[in-house]
């Protein structure tokens, strides 16, 4: 993300067009998706997740610069933390999980249902 | 004292006194010995007999023509332009029943301390026999319709509550039931009545409305007959006329001393009362004046002689008063009003000594109540005896006692107003009340024992708690006749007369040869009924069966009670629960419990197909999410 900050006055006067870092963006939020939706292992399905949040992060911090505000860039840093919350709680509830069903597969976790 | 009185005869101390003591009773007495339960009520009743008396004499101190006090207790309703107060009247008419309502009233409260004694439900009895008290002075002392119905329903809610005061009895149950019911349709007509006044008058205060009904209807004129009818049928089932009096009969299913105060000597009179209050808009209907007096004399004729063959002695006594109250609707109905409550006020004495009497027969016998089984009471009740002779002598109207005077007044006025024919129809009552009253007495007082062994072992005199209620109300009995000699012009028709108009007929003259003449005819046909009743049942015991089958037909009419139960039975309560049973099989259990049942189990169903989207599988959620999201953006990108 750094490296998307080099140009002092906007992207658009820089090498790479913010169209870049939203198609990067989209493909990266899109393997996101792909992930939780087809994968068993709850910690693989756990990544796929921060994935999708960073996706998320560097749209903010393209518009952020293109758009010359700093309001983007600090949602990141929102992002960031509530992810890293996020990623305390939900290993917690992995471990939990692991103790009482021996397993991480999502497809053995069906108790809530009507 | 001089301090306490002016206080203590303001009006509205009469009702709430009572009420007071039925709360107290009622709330606390279950905690109470019987002795204060007894004291508390007794107490407030004698109390309100004091307030009665003390208002009787501020009354008196004014001017004859200016003797009405009235005190508003605030507004109950105000309603556009309906008002409706909390106000009391106390006038001659008011204050007679207020003294007779509170002081027979304590009379059988004391009566009742010893009569239900031994009685699992003590408080309740007082509790209820209290709210009587003060519901009936309510009723009589009100200055409006609306809360004297509020009087009239209460009254009839503690009939109902005490005629099932036994209520494990399953016959006591129905019987307060019948009575809650039967009075139910006379109700409903008074409710219309008092709706129709709204509209006409738009009051239902009684002095406005009595002022100004000449110039709103007049005279003669079908709305004043058929609003004064309607007043009339609610009096019909209050006051157990035909064609509404079958609940009274049952109405014996209740404790005794409740027999005498509510179904004798105050509840049944309300009904009298409220055609003598309404008098000034009977007398703009010739027409309901002409129903009410046939209606009572017929009922007169018709009740007594039911009870000519009876043999249970409550019902006896029963049909008595439905006779009774007939002579005084007869009264009203030739504008004899004045008479007519006199006749109610000599009837509350006799009518509720001879139920206490029976009571106190009934509670010497261990609850036996067949005439058939009693007999030379006589020797072991003296007090008991003599006291029903004196009650037995005042209802058939023998001189000198009280019933006499007020029920010839009756039949005078009758007579002198044109009604021939009623006239011959009160006397021929008078002498069926001759002799049921006197068959009574001499099957359960005179003659040979006839008692089951274990109701002769049990036989006792009544406590004084009993003996003194009855010995008082004989002596009035004897004596309250008085008050109306000479007739049509005594103390009690120059006090009461101010509260009711002028009729034409009233004279109030010298008691004429021809006065004498007819009062003198009715005293023989009592005294002849009262000699046949001599003959048959003292000297030629064997006698009524033979003359029970030498007329079959009228005999079996007579203890059938000419079948009118079972006639209303067929044509009024079969066909009801009849309609009721299938209404609830087809239309509640089909339309109404279906509709319920039918949205529970359509509720039910859509729950079943919507909880298999619950899967608990935790990808297929977010794949709804995804396709949903997807939706929507699609959906904003191309449409929005």
């Amino acid at each position: 993300m750094r490296g998307a900050g080099c140009g002092v006055r906007g992207a658009m006067t820089g090498t790479v067009p913010l169209s870049a870092y939203l198609i990067l963006s989209a493909a990266l939020f899109a393997i996101g998706v792909i992930g939780v939706v087809i994968r068993r292992n709850a910690l693989i399905i756990f990544m796929a997740i921060e994935l999708m949040l960073n996706a998320v992060n560097l749209t903010f911090v393209a518009f952020s610069k293109f758009l010359g505000s700093m309001d983007g860039q600090i949602i990141v840093f929102f992002v960031m933390a509530v992810a890293a919350a996020e990623v305390a709680l939900g290993l917690a509830i992995i471990i939990a999980l692991y103790r009482n069903k021996e397993s991480v597969n999502v497809d053995d976790i069906n108790l809530l249902k009507g | 004292m001089s301090h306490i009185w002016p206080m203590f005869n303001q009006i509205w101390l009469i009702p709430v006194i009572p009420l007071v003591g039925s709360l107290v009773v009622g709330l606390m007495g279950r905690s109470m010995r019987r002795g204060s339960v007894a004291l508390i009520a007794c107490g407030a009743a004698s109390l309100a007999l004091l307030a009665s008396l003390a208002s009787f004499w501020r009354l008196l101190s004014l001017p004859p023509d200016a003797r009405v006090l009235r005190h508003s207790l605030g507004s109950w309703i105000a309603s556009g332009e309906l008002s409706v107060a909390f106000g009391f009247l106390f006038d001659p008419l008011s204050a007679t029943m207020a003294l007779v309502v509170t002081g027979v009233g304590l009379l059988i409260h004391v009566y009742s301390i010893g009569y239900m004694g031994e009685d699992r439900d003590y408080h309740r009895f007082f509790s209820l026999l209290n709210l009587f008290l003060a519901e009936m002075l309510v009723l009589v002392l009100a200055d409006n319709y609306l809360l004297l119905f509020l009087g009239w329903e209460g009254v009839g809610l503690c009939s109902y509550l005490l005629i099932a005061f036994w209520f494990e009895r399953p016959a006591a149950a129905s019987a307060g039931t019948k009575a809650f019911l039967v009075n139910r349709i006379g109700d409903a007509a008074v409710v219309v009545a008092m709706i129709w006044m709204i509209l006409l008058f738009g009051t239902l205060d009684f002095q406005t409305i009595f002022t100004g009904a000449p110039a709103t209807l007049s005279h003669g004129s079908l709305a004043a007959s058929v609003l004064s009818l309607l007043l009339f049928a609610g009096a019909v089932g209050k006051s157990a006329q035909l064609p509404l009096y079958v609940w009274l009969p049952d109405a014996m299913e209740g404790p005794t001393p409740v027999s005498a105060l509510i179904h004798a000597a105050t509840m049944v009179t309300a009904g009298v009362y409220m055609v003598a209050r309404s008098a000034p808009l009977f007398q703009l209907a010739p027409v309901s004046l002409e129903i009410v007096a046939w209606v009572g004399g017929i009922t007169a004729l018709y009740a007594a002689s039911i009870a000519l063959v009876q043999t249970d002695i409550k019902r006896i006594i029963a049909y008595s008063t439905i006779s009774q109250l007939g002579y005084m609707f007869l009264g009203l109905g030739v504008g004899a009003y004045a008479a007519g409550i006199f006749h109610l006020m000599t009837h509350a004495f006799f009518k509720a000594l001879l139920f206490l009497a029976a009571g106190s027969v009934i509670h010497a016998l261990a609850g036996e109540q067949d005439l058939r089984r009693m007999g030379g009471l006589r020797r072991s009740l003296r007090v008991t005896a003599g006291c029903f002779l004196v009650g037995a002598l005042a209802n058939a109207g023998i001189i000198p006692f009280a019933g006499f005077w007020s029920k010839d007044e009756i039949l005078l006025a009758a007579y002198a107003s044109g009604h021939r024919l009623l006239w011959i129809v009160g006397a021929l009552t008078a002498a069926g009340t001759g002799f049921y009253m006197f068959r009574l007495y001499f099957l359960a007082f005179e003659g040979e024992s006839r008692l089951t062994p274990e109701a002769a072992s049990h036989l006792h005199e009544s406590p004084w708690s009993m003996r003194l209620p009855l010995v008082l109300l004989a002596l009035g009995s004897a004596t309250v006749g008085f008050f109306g000699i000479p007739p049509e012009s005594g103390v009690f028709h120059r006090f009461l007369g101010p509260s009711f108009p002028v009729s034409g007929h009233q004279g109030g003259s010298a008691p004429s040869p021809s006065g004498i003449g007819l009062a003198l005819a009715a005293l023989v046909m009592a005294g002849a009924g009262i000699l046949m009743a001599f003959r048959y049942y003292l000297r030629d015991p064997k006698e009524p069966e033979a003359l029970a089958e030498r007329y079959p037909t009228l005999y079996r009419i007579l203890v059938h009670k000419y079948w009118v139960d079972e006639l209303y039975d067929d044509l009024v309560v079969r066909p009801t629960m009849a309609g009721a049973r299938f209404v609830s099989a087809s239309f509640d259990a089909g339309l109404v419990d279906g509709a319920v049942n039918g949205i529970g189990s359509l509720l039910g169903s859509a729950g079943a197909l919507l909880r298999r989207l619950q899967t608990g599988h935790v990808p297929a959620y977010v794949l709804s999410i995804l396709v949903g999201a997807v939706v929507l953006l699609g959906y904003l990108a191309f449409h929005g």
